[in-house]
């Protein structure tokens, strides 16, 4: 059984540690934040600027001064600080902020990250993110493991990068690859979610990778 | 001297508006935008204008005002995912587009407001970000060159403000309102209090008055939120 996206912001919360400076991006990556160990202290950064996020308000008790970077609202905590967007991004690109968790449309065996454009279609912006992974210190991918079938774990990403050799972790439904972004042992399947085979997993996946123990 | 109080958005901003001009809007999404100097903005009439600003608000409010009177001609931003009207617009070729990553944007303003023509950033390298610009080795580490940024006028939104300017946001709105402050001619201050010289404490100063130009009181401010979520009582 393919992990369900619940299980794959759990497995990404065991690569939080005590006294972790955190940034999680939209989707499956703010799940982690229900799923950090009792006990652990982590400090949640949102990069328009606040550090410990706390959960959403109660329903009446909304702010809207009070909104985290994919606009939602939330609430302070007594160990909060605000500060501006130039400040927030000293942060990150400064290597302060210890761990990056988000999504992405492509990953590449050399860490290649590709999660912010389609041309012709997707007008966007890449918004914070090639600030997160050029600057924050471990960057970890959570994403479904193939989009229509088409496998998004490839030998060279096709759509326009979001940073280049900058992802060291990708955690899909399928199981999790471990990248050595900066040297050249490439990409390591390094788990298998229950149930899943290692054929499977190959079989949809265009990256080459070894097995690691 | 001159007091930098206005009774209006329109009065703060009477005889500064001409075509063709750069504004820097702050806010993120719609937290912190000025609201009512926007709406001053569409109102002028004034077109062909150059907005540096994260986002370009959403369909019916914020910079999206703008984009609905076709006032602007180019967007500097980050993030414009949550405006249709942006995405037609850029698409059918009425609207030049820059995107800057988010951090890369926020420093561009910081340096340009305080006096530093370009600096270097990893942010961007092996990207479309880095074309056409100076790459250098620091350290065994690749870096690009951006400019500075700096706004004919900077349009933006405190929480309270004293008559001398000097300025206090409130939580997430604070974003990049207090660079915008710094990286243009003229800086016109929305705030929602404004209060005597002395009583806001010296040291909770956030902006100081110098990079002040004009405030405009406006009391109770429409604040939208674009994503309502909440959790369920225990």
């Amino acid at each position: 059984m393919p992990w369900t996206r619940e299980q794959m912001a759990a497995r990404a919360a065991q690569e939080l540690r005590d006294g972790f400076y955190v940034n999680l991006g939209i989707g499956i990556p703010t799940l982690v934040s229900n799923y950090i160990p009792s006990g652990m202290t982590v400090q949640l950064q949102s990069e328009n600027g606040m550090l410990g996020m706390g959960p959403f308000p109660y329903e009446g008790e909304e702010d809207p001064d009070l909104i985290n970077a994919g606009k939602q609202t939330i609430t302070e905590l007594p160990t909060t600080s605000y500060f501006s967007s130039a400040d927030s991004f000293a942060m990150i690109r400064g290597g302060h902020i210890d761990l990056s968790i988000l999504g992405a449309m492509q990953v590449a065996e050399n860490g290649d990250l590709a999660n912010w454009m389609i041309p012709g279609k997707m007008v966007k912006g890449m918004g914070g993110a090639m600030d997160l992974v050029a600057g924050v210190k471990k960057v970890v991918v959570v994403m479904e493991h193939t989009a229509k079938d088409e496998p998004k774990l490839l030998k060279r990403c096709n759509l326009p990068l979001t940073g280049a050799g900058v992802v060291d972790m990708v955690i899909t439904d399928l199981g999790v690859f471990a990248i050595d972004k900066k040297g050249h042992s490439g990409m390591a399947l390094i788990e298998l979610a229950p149930g899943v085979t290692f054929d499977e997993i190959r079989v949809k996946t265009e990256a080459s990778f070894r097995l690691k123990n | 001297m001159a007091s930098k109080v206005y009774p209006s958005a329109d009065a703060a901003l009477a005889g500064v508006l001409r075509d063709g001009m750069v504004i820097m809007s702050g806010g993120f999404g719609l937290c912190g935008i000025a609201d009512a100097l926007i709406t001053a903005i569409r109102e002028s009439g004034v077109k062909g204008l150059t907005v540096i600003s994260n986002n370009a608000g959403v369909d019916g409010a914020g910079l999206g005002v703008l984009l609905e009177s076709k006032q602007i001609k180019k967007m500097i931003s980050s993030y414009v995912g949550e405006n249709k009207l942006f995405a037609q617009q850029y698409l059918a070729g009425a609207l030049e587009l820059e995107f800057n990553p988010q951090g890369t944007l926020a420093e561009r303003i910081r340096a340009g407001g305080a006096g530093i023509p370009a600096f270097f950033t990893k942010t961007g390298i092996g990207t479309v970000i880095a074309e056409g610009k100076e790459v250098r080795d620091f350290d065994g580490e690749k870096y690009v060159m951006e400019r500075g940024l700096f706004a004919d006028l900077a349009i933006i939104h405190a929480w309270k403000a004293d008559t001398e300017g000097n300025l206090v946001y409130r939580k997430t709105a604070r974003n990049f309102n207090p660079m915008m402050a710094t990286a243009a001619k003229l800086t016109v201050a929305e705030v929602e209090h404004l209060v005597p010289p002395g009583d806001i404490d010296p040291d909770h100063i956030i902006t100081p008055g110098v990079f002040v130009q004009r405030i405009v009181h406006v009391k109770h401010p429409v604040k939208r939120i674009e994503q309502r979520t909440t959790r369920k009582r225990p």
